[in-house]
C-alpha cells in the first residue's frame, strides 16, 4: 500500500498544485515541495528498515485492474527501486526549489508536471506489471514534453518536438515487444499476463527471443542514451529549464539504465550474453564520443549534456558485462551521475539567470566574484572526471574493474575515456571560472544566495557521501542484482509480503484512481 | 605510537578542510599560517615520535585498519594504512620538508590576497600524499595518486588570472592522467589475477602464482611504470614538469621535493616483490631512467629561467632514480630520493627567494651578481648546488648519486649504456648546475635588489642546507667509511642488490674518476660563464639548432600536439555540431519533402485527379496482364 501511496501523493499533489497555481504563485511550490517531502521521508524510512525476507523484495502491491487482459496493477519494490525512488524524490525536491524563482508563469501547470513527471519516474520504478510500466512511461514522456516546450529555453519547441519523437517511436518498439512477448507466453502456457513475474522464464525461439529484446532494447537505449541515438539529449537538456534539465539528466536517463537491469537482463538472459560484445562497443563509443563532443561544445548547458553521453556509456559497458562488480558500478554510477551532473545543470542554470548566457566564451575569471559557486562547482567538475573520494569514482572504478574480465579491450577504452572527461572537465573551471576576469560587461555577479547554498550543499554532501562510504548504497542493491545475475530472480512469496489487508481493498477503487487522475 | 599513525595523513587534511570551509576573507593570516603550518608540523612530530620508537625499539607498527571503504563481491577495499621502513621515509620527508615548505610560504605568500586558499591546497597536497605512502591497498593508494594530481592542478594554476597558469596546470593535469590509466589498468588485472588489490597480498600472492618472466607480471610491471612515467615526470610523459613553474616557488619545490613527482619512485619501490619477478619490466625501468636523465639533462643546459633549470633538474635526478630501481639498487633509489628531497626543496626555496627580491625576474641572464647581495640565499643555494652536482666528499648528493653510478656498473642487472648514461649525466648535471650558480650570483648585477628575505625564508633554507651537507653521511661506501645506517633500514623491506662477480675492487676508480669528471664539469662552468663568457655565446651561436631543440625540451610538446591533441581537437571543433544529428535531420528533411510531393498532388483539380485515377488504372492493368500467363 505504501508503494501505492508513492504514486498517488504525487498525482494528486500535482492536480492540487496545479488548481491551486490559479489562487496564488507560492501555493503550488509549497504543495509541491510537501509532496515529494512526504515521499522522501517515507522512502529514506523504509531504507532504514532492515530487511529481514530472504527475497529481495522489500514490498509488494498486487491488485487486480483488468484481469480479462491478465494486466493487474503490480508494484513491488527491491533494493534497487527503493535507491532509486529516494534518488527521484531527493532531485524532486531540488528541482522544485530550483524553480522557485525561476518560473514566473503558469506556475501551476508547471508544478503539476513536474510532480506528474516524478509520478511517472517513480511509477516505471516500481511497476511489475507489463503493462502498467508501458503506462508509466508515457506518464514520463508528456509532462516532460510540456516543461520543456513551455519553460524552455530560445530552441524550446524544436528540442521538446525531438525528444517527444525519439522516446514515443521507441517506446513504441518497445509496446510493440510487450504485446508479442504477451502473446507468446500465453500461446506457450496458455496463461494470457502481463506480470513480469511470469514472463520471467518464457520459452520462445532465440529469434523470437532476439527480436522481442531489440524492442525493450530500443526503448531503454533511447532513453539512456546510446550512442547513435543520443541526439535528442543534447538539445532537450540545453533547451529545458534548470528543473527539467536536472530530472532529464538525474532521472529519465536512469530509467533507461534501469530498464536495462530490470527487464533486458532477466527476460532475456541469453540474448544479452549474445549481445554484449556489441553493446559494450557502443557504450565505449559513447564514452569516447561524448567526451570529445562535450571538449567541442561552447554552450555550457550542451556540454554538461554530451558529458552525460559520456557518462551512461558506462552504464552500457558494465550492464553487458554481466558481472556484480561492473553491475554495482553501475547502480552507483545512476545515483552518482544523477547528482553530479544535476548539481552541474543548476550551476549552469545559476550562471544563467546572473548574466544571461550559456555561452563559456563569454565567461571567465569568475572565481573572485563568486568563489562559493566555484568551489562547489570544482567539486561536481571534480566528481565528473571521476576524482577518487567522490561517488563518481566508486562507480566508475566498480564498473570498470567488473568489466575487465568480461572484455579487456572495451575495459582500456573506456578507461582512456577518462583523460578526456578529465579535459571537458577542467575546460568547465577554465573557461567559466579561472583567467581574466570578464565581469566589466556585467559588473556584479552576486554569490551563492542562502537558498541556492541550501540546494546545492545536499548536493555536496551526498557526492561525497557516496564517495568515502558508499557501502549502504551497495548493501541495498546487492541482493537484488546477484539475483539477477544468478537467474534465480522470482516472484515475492506473496503470503509472506503482503499485508491481507491490503488485498481486500476494493478493485474498483483502485482502478478509479488511476484512470481519472 | 602506532594507534597515531591515522593522524598523520588526517591532521593535514583536517587544515585544509578548515581553510576551505572558513573560506578567504573570515580568517587573519595569523591563523591561517597557525592551521596551515602547525597541521603539517604536528603531523611531521607525530612522524619523528613514530620513527625515534622505531629506532629504539626495533618495532613498527605493521598496519592500522580503520573502516571499511567499500566491499562488492570478491573486492573488498578496507581503508587502511601500512607503515614499514620504506613509508616511513617517505612519510617523514613528506611531512618534514612539507613543513620547511609551509612555514616558508607564510613569508613568501605574505601578500598574497588568497592566502588561506594556498595553504588549504598545501594542506591538501601533503595530506594527499602521506595517503599515498601509507595506504595499505593500491586503490587507497591511486586516492592518494588522484588527490596529488588534483592538488598539483590547483596549485600550479594558483595564479588563475594568467591564461597560461591555467594552461599548465591542465596540463599537469591531463598528462599524469594518461599515466593513471596505465595504472588503472594494472590494478584491473592485478585484481582479475589475484583477487586482491591489498599490498601485502599481492606481494605475497604474486611470486606463488607467477614464474619470474612470465607474460602476467611482466604486463603489469609495465603498466604500473606507465602510471611512474607520468606522475614523475619520466620520458615519454615528461613534458608537463617543465610547464608547473608556472605555480608559486613553494608549490615547485613542494611538487619537486617532498611530493608528487617521487610518487613513481615510491610506487615501483613498494611493488618491488613484482618487479623481481618481471625482469623485462624492470629494464624498462632503466632504460627510461637512462633515457630520461640525460634528455633531461641536455635540455637543463640550455635554459634561461632559473626554475626551468631546476625543473630539468628533477626530471634528470628522477631519472637516476628510475635507473637505480631499473638495477636493483632498490635502497640506493630511495636514499637519493631522501637527499635530492632536502636539496631540491633547498634550491627552489633558495630560488624562490631570488626571483622574489628580483621583482619575479626569472631570467637569469639577467641576474647575477647576487653573491654579496644576498649571501644567506648565496651560501645555501651554492650547498643545494654542490649537492646536486654531487661535488666529491663533502656533499650528501655526493653519496647518493655516487652510490648509484657505482651500482650501475657493478650491479648483476645493469649494462655499459645504464653506467654511461649514468656517468655522462652527472657530467652535464655538474654543468648546468654551476652554470645556473654563476650566472645568478656571479658578475655583475643587472637588476637591482628590491627585497631581502625574512627570517621566515631564510631558516628553512638553512634547516635544509645542513641537511644537504650532512645526511649523506648516514649511508657511506665501502672505501670510504662504509656506514649503511639507511640501507640497514631496508633490510626486511627491500632486497638487496647482486653485485657481479670481482668487481668490488673497481668501486675506487669508478669514484674517483666520476668525481674528477663532475669537478671538470664546474671548472668548464666556471671558465665559460664567468672567465670567459664569450666563448659561451661562440658555442651558443656555432649550435644553434641543438640548443633550440634542447631548450624546447626536444620538441616532444610539438610532437604531441601534432599527433594527438590537434587532431582530437580539430575533430571535436569540426564536429561541434554532432554528424550523428544530421542523420536525423536528413531524415526529417526526406518526409518533408515526401510530404510536399504528395501534398501537390491534392491541387483540387478534378481534371488532374481523374488522370491519377486513369493512369493508376493503366499501370495496374499492364502489371496484371505481365504477372498472369
Amino acid at each position: 500500500m505504501i508503494l501505492m501511496i508513492l504514486i498517488l501523493v504525487l498525482l494528486f499533489g500535482g492536480i492540487a498544485a496545479g488548481f491551486s497555481g490559479r489562487m496564488n504563485t507560492m501555493l503550488p511550490r509549497w504543495i509541491s515541495v510537501g509532496a515529494i517531502a512526504i515521499n522522501l521521508f517515507i522512502s529514506l524510512w523504509m531504507a532504514a528498515q532492515p530487511n529481514t525476507n530472504s527475497s529481495p523484495w522489500l514490498l509488494q502491491l498486487k491488485l487486480n485492474w483488468i484481469p480479462s487482459f491478465g494486466i493487474s496493477f503490480h508494484l513491488a519494490l527491491d533494493g534497487i527501486s527503493l535507491l532509486m525512488i529516494i534518488l527521484t524524490f531527493f532531485l524532486g525536491i531540488i528541482a522544485v526549489a530550483i524553480s522557485w524563482n525561476e518560473i514566473h508563469f503558469r506556475v501551476g501547470f508547471f508544478h503539476f508536471n513536474l510532480l506528474w513527471v516524478l509520478a511517472g519516474i517513480t511509477g516505471v520504478f516500481l511497476t511489475m506489471d507489463l503493462f502498467l510500466f508501458y503506462f508509466f512511461w508515457e506518464v514520463m514522456l508528456i509532462p516532460m514534453y510540456f516543461l520543456i516546450g513551455i519553460w524552455g529555453h530560445e530552441n524550446r519547441q524544436y528540442a521538446a518536438y525531438k525528444f517527444f519523437i525519439f522516446t514515443q517511436a521507441s517506446g513504441l518498439l518497445m509496446l510493440m515487444s510487450i504485446i508479442a512477448l504477451y502473446f507468446v507466453h500465453g500461446q506457450a502456457t496458455d496463461q494470457y499476463t502481463f506480470n513480469y513475474f511470469d514472463l520471467l522464464g518464457t520459452s520462445m525461439n532465440k529469434q523470437t527471443a532476439q527480436w522481442i529484446m531489440l524492442g525493450f532494447l530500443a526503448a531503454f537505449v533511447v532513453k539512456l542514451p546510446v550512442i547513435p541515438f543520443h541526439t535528442w539529449l543534447p538539445d532537450a537538456h540545453t533547451e529545458a529549464p534548470t528543473a527539467g534539465s536536472l530530472i532529464l539528466a538525474g532521472l529519465l536517463l536512469k530509467t533507461g539504465a534501469y530498464g536495462l537491469i530490470r527487464f533486458i537482463l532477466p527476460l532475456f538472459p541469453e540474448q544479452s550474453a549474445a549481445i554484449a560484445p556489441v553493446a559494450m562497443a557502443l557504450g565505449v563509443t559513447g564514452i569516447v564520443y561524448g567526451a570529445v563532443q562535450a571538449y567541442g561544445q561552447t554552450d555550457l548547458k550542451r556540454l554538461i549534456a554530451y558529458s552525460s553521453v559520456s557518462h551512461m556509456g558506462f552504464v552500457m559497458l558494465g550492464v553487458f558485462a554481466l558481472t556484480e562488480i561492473a553491475l554495482q558500478g553501475v547502480v552507483m554510477q545512476m545515483i552518482t551521475h544523477g547528482i553530479s551532473t544535476g548539481a552541474l545543470f543548476i550551476i549552469a542554470g545559476l550562471l544563467y539567470e546572473r548574466i544571461r548566457t550559456r555561452d563559456v566564451t563569454q565567461m571567465g575569471g569568475f572565481w573572485k566574484s563568486i568563489p562559493v559557486a566555484s568551489v562547489i562547482t570544482l567539486i561536481f567538475a571534480m566528481a565528473s572526471l571521476g576524482l577518487p573520494g567522490l561517488g563518481n569514482f566508486v562507480a566508475e572504478f566498480l564498473t570498470l574493474i567488473g568489466s575487465w574480465s568480461a572484455n579487456k579491450t572495451m575495459t582500456l577504452i573506456a578507461t582512456i575515456g577518462i583523460v578526456f572527461a578529465t579535459a571537458y572537465s577542467l575546460r568547465i573551471m577554465q573557461k567559466v571560472f579561472l583567467g581574466k576576469s570578464r565581469l566589466e560587461h556585467h559588473q556584479s555577479l552576486a554569490d551563492l544566495t542562502a537558498r541556492e547554498r541550501l540546494i546545492l550543499l545536499p548536493l555536496v554532501i551526498v557526492i561525497i557521501l557516496l564517495g568515502v562510504h558508499p557501502q549502504p548504497a551497495i548493501d541495498l542493491a546487492k541482493d537484488g542484482l546477484q539475483k539477477t545475475l544468478n537467474r534465480e530472480f522470482q516472484a515475492p512469496k506473496e503470503p509472506k509480503i503482503i499485508n491481507p489487508n491490503y488485498q481486500t481493498l476494493t478493485v474498483p477503487a483502485t482502478e478509479k484512481g488511476v484512470h481519472h487522475e | 605510537m602506532k594507534d597515531f599513525l591515522w593522524l598523520i595523513p588526517t591532521l593535514p587534511f583536517l587544515g585544509a578542510c578548515i581553510l576551505i570551509i572558513s573560506g578567504n576573507a573570515n580568517l587573519p593570516r595569523r591563523a591561517v599560517s597557525i592551521v596551515g603550518c602547525g597541521s603539517v608540523g604536528a603531523a611531521a612530530i607525530l612522524t619523528i615520535v613514530i620513527m625515534i620508537d622505531f629506532l629504539t625499539t626495533g618495532q613498527i607498527p605493521e598496519y592500522t585498519v580503520i573502516v571499511n571503504w567499500f566491499s562488492v563481491d570478491n573486492l573488498s577495499v578496507p581503508i587502511a594504512l601500512h607503515l614499514d621502513t620504506l613509508s616511513l621515509v617517505f612519510v617523514f620527508v613528506i611531512t618534514f620538508v612539507g613543513f620547511l615548505i609551509h612555514v616558508y610560504s607564510i613569508e613568501f605568500m605574505h601578500h598574497d590576497e588568497s592566502f588561506a586558499r594556498f595553504f588549504a591546497y598545501l594542506n591538501l597536497f601533503v595530506s594527499a600524499m602521506l595517503m599515498l605512502v601509507l595506504a595499505d591497498s593500491l586503490i587507497l593508494m591511486y586516492l592518494g595518486w588522484e588527490g596529488v594530481g588534483l592538488c598539483s592542478y590547483l596549485l600550479i594554476g594558483f595564479w588563475y588570472e594568467e591564461e597560461k597558469n591555467g594552461y599548465a596546470a591542465r596540463k599537469a593535469f591531463i598528462i599524469t592522467r594518461i599515466g593513471d590509466t596505465a595504472l588503472a589498468v594494472g590494478l584491473f588485472m592485478l585484481f582479475a589475477e589475484l583477487g586482491t588489490l591489498r599490498i601485502q597480498d599481492i606481494l605475497t600472492l604474486a611470486p606463488q602464482q607467477w614464474a619470474t618472466g612470465s607474460t602476467t607480471p611482466v604486463t603489469i610491471c609495465l603498466l604500473l611504470l606507465g602510471g611512474a612515467v607520468g606522475k614523475s615526470a619520466q620520458f615519454p610523459l615528461q613534458t608537463w614538469l617543465p610547464d608547473a613553474m608556472a605555480g608559486p616557488s613553494p608549490v615547485s619545490a613542494l611538487i619537486h621535493a617532498a611530493t608528487m613527482v617521487t610518487a613513481g619512485v615510491y610506487l615501483i619501490a613498494r611493488m618491488n616483490g613484482l618487479y623481481v619477478l618481471a625482469p623485462q619490466a624492470q629494464l624498462w625501468v632503466g632504460i627510461v631512467g637512462a633515457i630520461t636523465l640525460l634528455i633531461a639533462g641536455c635540455s637543463a643546459l640550455t635554459q634561461y629561467d632559473l626554475k626551468r633549470v631546476l625543473a630539468y633538474s628533477t626530471i634528470s635526478q628522477i631519472g637516476y632514480m628510475f635507473l637505480a630501481l631499473g638495477i636493483g639498487a632498490w635502497s640506493s633509489a630511495v636514499f637519493h630520493f631522501m637527499i635530492h628531497a632536502f636539496f631540491k626543496a633547498l634550491l627552489f626555496l633558495a630560488a624562490g627567494a631570488v626571483i622574489m627580491a628580483l621583482h619575479h625576474e626569472h631570467d637569469m641572464f639577467k641576474m647575477g651578481g647576487l653573491r654579496k647581495q644576498m649571501p644567506a640565499v648565496f651560501a645555501t643555494f651554492l650547498i643545494g648546488s654542490a649537492s646536486l652536482a654531487a661535488l666529491p666528499l663533502i656533499s650528501a648528493g655526493f653519496y647518493s648519486k655516487d652510490q648509484i653510478i657505482w651500482l650501475s656498473f657493478a650491479s648483476q642487472q645493469s649494462n655499459i649504456w645504464f653506467f654511461l648514461a649514468a656517468v655522462v649525466g652527472a657530467f652535464i648535471t655538474a654543468i648546468y648546475t654551476f652554470r645556473m650558480v654563476f650566472l645568478t650570483f656571479y658578475g655583475e648585477a643587472k637588476t637591482s635588489v628590491s627585497h631581502m628575505p625574512g627570517n621566515l625564508i631564510t631558516q628553512p633554507l638553512v634547516i635544509l642546507a645542513v641537511l644537504a651537507l650532512f645526511a649523506g653521511f648516514i649511508e657511506l661506501p665501502h672505501t670510504f667509511g662504509h656506514v649503511t645506517l639507511f640501507s640497514d633500514l631496508f633490510s626486511t623491506t627491500l632486497p638487496p642488490v647482486t653485485l657481479r662477480p670481482n668487481v668490488e675492487s673497481h668501486e675506487w676508480i669508478i669514484q674517483t674518476s666520476t668525481g674528477l669528471l663532475t669537478l671538470v664539469g664546474i671548472a668548464m662552468a666556471y671558465y665559460f660563464y664567468v672567465i670567459q663568457p664569450k666563448i659561451a655565446d661562440d658555442i651558443h651561436a656555432s649550435t644553434i639548432e641543438t640548443h633550440r631543440f634542447w631548450y624546447a625540451g626536444w620538441r616532444f610538446d610539438s610532437l604531441y600536439d601534432a599527433i594527438i591533441v590537434k587532431p582530437i581537437l580539430f575533430f571535436a571543433r569540426v564536429n561541434k555540431h554532432d554528424f550523428i544529428d544530421k542523420l536525423y535531420s536528413a531524415l526529417v528533411e526526406l518526409s518533408e519533402m515526401m510530404s510536399a510531393l504528395f501534398s501537390r498532388s491534392q491541387n483540387g483539380i478534378l481534371r488532374w485527379y481523374i488522370m491519377g485515377i486513369v493512369a493508376g488504372a493503366v499501370i495496374i492493368i499492364t502489371f496484371t496482364l505481365i504477372i498472369t500467363p
